[in-house]
């Protein structure tokens, strides 16, 4: 057993104890960053925060949620919005930020795509960053289901049919996940165990291996330099703060993601308070019906792009390309076959990959609300086309890439 | 400064999204329907005949009788237009006006499908203009004509041999618009225009007005088999139950609101939902009251909105502040 | 200027945390409103009985806001008491019945004109006076407001008030 002294502080009782002092050391005071960064670099705390906030608004939905098909609808739409003190407002800021963290989680994405943040060394924090987008469209997609609306029940039943697999039939799977030949009771209420405690537990310990992840390989920097951390360090702690390349996470760069994160706030308590209906449905205001389907039905709208691969095809092969597009983005970091780290304007034809992927996703998204007619569907199939190539074609452009 | 162009970039890529997935992919979703402020003369009626009338050339088939409806609707509406330029006399329109007594009599009896409406303040929320054709013809008035062989079996069709004089008319319309004028309140608008047909759970009122509460379960159960019963009646005579209108404000958007209610032939073509003839003031006095019952975290937000943002404007200011003193001495 | 500029760091991250607090204690004032009882739970506190009905010497059982609430009516040999809602001639004696010791309900013992708590052994007479055992205090009175022979529980009436002035209830 250790030895313990008599302890002249609270402090230092538990450092003892503990070893406080070295944990806020090691995990913040003397975790190093590097200086030349944007704030792009701050998406990461501000995913952190926004997940916070979820979690938070999510306790007081839970308080009067009821998980039970004769009930869901009226306890989120009348207990909740009109009885509960301030439900309302857990309830918008649950449903914008759902929302919103996937915009954040594509910022970040396409900051690691664009600064080459998955290589060398690195292709775990973009796994684990993969697993992470996977878990949160589970559990937006879970959530989604909770107040057993129009959109609600139809995105479950068109969702969980997925899963027959086309020509495959299993329709025996799609009952198994639903528990009931449709979407029903049970159906809501595993979802909703899913939504409420399986999928939490799992994201929270995928942000815990997220951040375990960037300890050895270090956050990258806007030029993609290899530094060493711990010159730079000693550097930094003698004063030298000019010549060191690298800053504390606390509080040096800690205050500039606070930064980061209050003008994010003033723009997400502005669509809270003023601009909800993008993430809010209207359409999710009538209760479920199983005997009429909307006249539109379509995902929110982080889930568009990747539906709209599935819709232009006919079931088989649609199905086929939507599974490679959900696994395409895990491989990055092994068909990215160039040697260089550095942001993609400084790597020829990436650049060009780079803008292309961006803005074929984007208009994947757009076609993936609209109404599958005429030059919508032309458009669709080129776009979904596009992006499969994206694949192929970034291994020959990285093969070729000259080295820096 | 570099941050500030890869800001403008993310935002440019951001918007470029949001408007596609929602202003522009909604402008493609919908159709168009232009409003028109509450008047009544019959521009949407004929525009819509007209419309049939194309449609009948097309396919060929009954285009005598989309002609004929056509001339119909022109001359319904050509006679109200008459009538209205008639001076009506609130005295004479008293009298008359028992006639409609017979029925709206506020009793709450189901009467050929549904419970007349209470006219309590029908001078108040009502068109001039929409009443009058009412009284000349209520299914045209309403729009609802396609669902009648001959018009006159419409529920309330037996008034056109009740009253058949158009100064009759014009006087009836005159006293209502005198007397039955009073200050309405919007629940009271709510109840005369539309809680006949539609139920509002969240208010607690069905197609037979408020549910009172009951100590026994007995009672309770025996009051929810006779709004069934009355449920079982609207559905026959609309085709299917009218939809509860709780949270109706948030489903719908304020510009389908406000069109569907002025002529709902314009938003769902063939629907059995007939015009209730609201005008702008009677119009705006049943949407609070939806907003009231179905949006009533409105006020709160409003409220509390500013002061949230500013914290996060002051938070900012200072966070930024605190950036500058930390990154000061680094560059 | 090293210490200075230390001193400047601290007093603007301290600006800092304390603004965030304070936003802090708005959003705990909204959390304490969303544990707060519904409306609809505070509007259904008011439960309205019909005393007419009342047979002397029988207990009726009654419920208001989820308690049970005793209504006894006295026949002539009970003694009268300061705690007794009197209506007309009669007298009744009206009590939420939970004991006062730790909750329980105390059946009625019609024979022995008194209650018996079967938890710990507590009596009370049919007054509510704790007679035997550990009951600290009598059973409680609701607040009542008579109206005619019913009595609106929930509502302070001014017969209410005076027993709560004299210090007969809490």
């Amino acid at each position: 057993m250790a030895k313990f002294e008599k302890a002249n502080s609270v402090n230092e009782w538990l450092d003892q104890r503990l070893a406080v002092e070295t944990l806020k050391r090691v995990l913040s005071t003397e975790y190093w960053i590097p200086k030349d960064i944007n704030f792009l670099w701050a998406m990461g705390m501000v995913l952190a925060a926004t997940f916070g906030v979820l979690l938070i608004s999510g306790i007081f939905l839970l308080m009067y949620y009821k998980p039970d098909a004769n009930l869901a609808f009226d306890s989120v739409n009348y207990v909740i919005m009109s009885e509960v003190g301030y439900g309302w407002l857990w309830r918008h800021i649950h449903g914008v930020g759902a929302s919103v963290v996937f915009l954040i989680i594509y910022i970040h994405m396409f900051t690691g795509i664009y600064y080459g943040s998955y290589k060398k060394g690195r292709e775990l924090i973009w796994l684990s960053g993969m697993l992470l987008f996977v878990a949160f469209s589970a559990e937006a997609f879970s959530g989604y289901m909770l107040p057993w609306g129009q959109m609600s029940y139809w995105a479950g039943m068109v969702i969980t049919n997925l899963f027959s697999g086309g020509s495959l039939e299993a329709y025996g799977l799609v009952e198994w996940i639903r528990g009931d030949y449709v979407p029903g009771d049970a159906f809501l209420t595993r979802f909703f165990m899913l939504h409420v405690l399986l999928i939490p537990l799992v994201i929270i310990g995928l942000i815990v291996l997220h951040f375990g992840t960037l300890r050895i390989p270090h956050v990258n920097n806007q030029e993609g330099a290899e530094i060493d951390f711990e010159e730079a360090a000693e550097l930094y702690k003698a004063g030298k703060k000019k010549e060191s390349k690298v800053i504390p996470f606390n509080p040096v760069f800690l205050s500039k993601d606070v930064f980061v994160m209050g003008v994010y706030f003033i723009l997400f308590f502005y669509l809270v308070f003023y601009h909800f209906n993008f993430a809010m449905d209207p359409v999710n205001f009538d209760p479920a019906d199983g005997l009429m389907t909307p006249a539109h039905i379509y995902p929110e709208w982080y889930f568009l792009w990747s539906y709209e691969i599935l819709r232009p095809f006919p079931k088989d092969p649609g199905l086929i390309a939507f599974g490679i597009a959900q696994a395409a983005l895990f491989f990055l970091p092994f068909i990215d076959r160039s040697p260089n780290v550095a942001p993609a304007h400084k790597r020829g034809l990436f650049f060009v990959w780079f803008w292309v992927l961006i803005v074929d996703m984007i208009v994947l998204t757009v076609l993936g609300k609209l109404p599958p007619e005429g030059i919508f569907n032309t458009l669709g199939t080129v776009a979904a086309v596009i992006f499969l190539l994206m694949g192929p074609a970034l291994i020959v452009i990285t093969k070729f890439e000259k080295k820096l | 400064m570099r941050e500030l162009k890869i800001l403008a970039v993310v935002v440019f890529f951001t918007l470029v999204t949001y408007w596609g997935v929602e202003p522009f992919a909604h402008s493609q979703m919908h159709k168009h329907v232009e409003g028109h402020g509450f008047t009544y003369n019959g521009t949407a009626d004929t525009k819509e005949a007209e419309a049939g009338v194309v449609k009948a050339k097309e396919s060929g088939s009954k285009e005598a009788e989309a002609q004929a409806k056509l001339e119909a609707k022109k001359v319904f509406w050509a006679d109200v237009e008459k009538i209205a330029q008639l001076q009506g006399n609130a005295a004479n329109g008293e009298a008359a006006f028992a006639t409609c007594l017979g029925c709206h009599n506020g009793s709450g009896v189901n009467m050929g499908g549904v419970i007349p409406p209470n006219l309590d303040h029908a001078g108040a929320l009502y068109d001039k203009n929409y009443l009058i054709a009412l009284i000349k013809d209520p299914a045209m008035a309403s729009n609802v004509d396609h669902k009648y062989e001959d018009t006159m079996t419409h529920p309330m069709g037996s008034i056109k041999t009740m009253v058949t004089d158009d100064q009759q008319i014009a006087d009836i319309v005159a006293y209502m618009q005198e007397k039955m004028a009073g200050e309405v309140t919007s629940k009271q608008a709510f109840d005369e225009a539309c809680a006949r047909c539609h139920a509002m759970r969240y208010a607690k009122t069905t197609q037979l007005g408020d549910t009172p509460t009951f100590k026994y379960e007995k009672d309770a159960l025996a009051h929810k088999i006779k709004v069934i019963e009355e449920q079982e009646m609207v559905k026959a005579y609309m085709g299917k139950l009218p939809p509860d209108l709780s949270i109706m404000v948030r489903a719908r958007s304020e510009h389908f609101m406000e069109t569907f209610v002025e002529n709902p032939q314009a938003q769902l073509p063939g629907t059995s939902m007939p015009r209730v003839g609201l005008s702008h003031e009677g119009y705006e006095k049943v949407k609070a009251y939806l907003e009231e019952v179905g949006d009533p975290s409105k006020p709160a937000r409003e409220a509390i909105g500013p002061w949230v943002l500013l914290f996060f404007v002051v938070f900012t200011v200072l966070a930024y502040l605190w950036k500058k003193s930390q990154w000061k001495d680094l560059h | 200027m090293g210490k200075n500029v230390q001193g400047r760091r601290d007093f603007m991250g301290m600006a800092l945390g304390g603004f965030t607090a304070l936003g802090g204690l708005g959003a705990l004032y909204a959390m304490k409103r969303s544990w707060d009882p519904l409306p609809s739970v505070k509007a259904a506190g008011f439960t309205t009985i019909d005393l007419s009905a009342a047979q002397e010497n029988v207990l009726n059982i009654e419920k208001w806001r989820g308690k049970p609430i005793f209504v006894l009516k006295k026949s002539k040999d009970m003694k009268p008491d300061d705690r007794d809602i009197v209506i007309g001639e009669d007298r009744y004696h009206v009590s939420i019945g939970l004991c006062t010791h730790l909750g329980c309900i105390p059946a009625y013992l019609p024979d022995k004109r008194k209650f018996l708590c079967a938890c710990h052994g507590g009596e009370f007479d049919t007054s509510g006076h704790q007679i035997f055992g550990p009951p600290p205090s009598p059973l409680e009175i609701p607040p009542f407001k008579i109206e005619g022979t019913k009595l609106v529980l929930g509502e302070a009436g001014p017969e209410f008030q005076k027993m709560l002035d004299a210090g007969l209830t809490v």
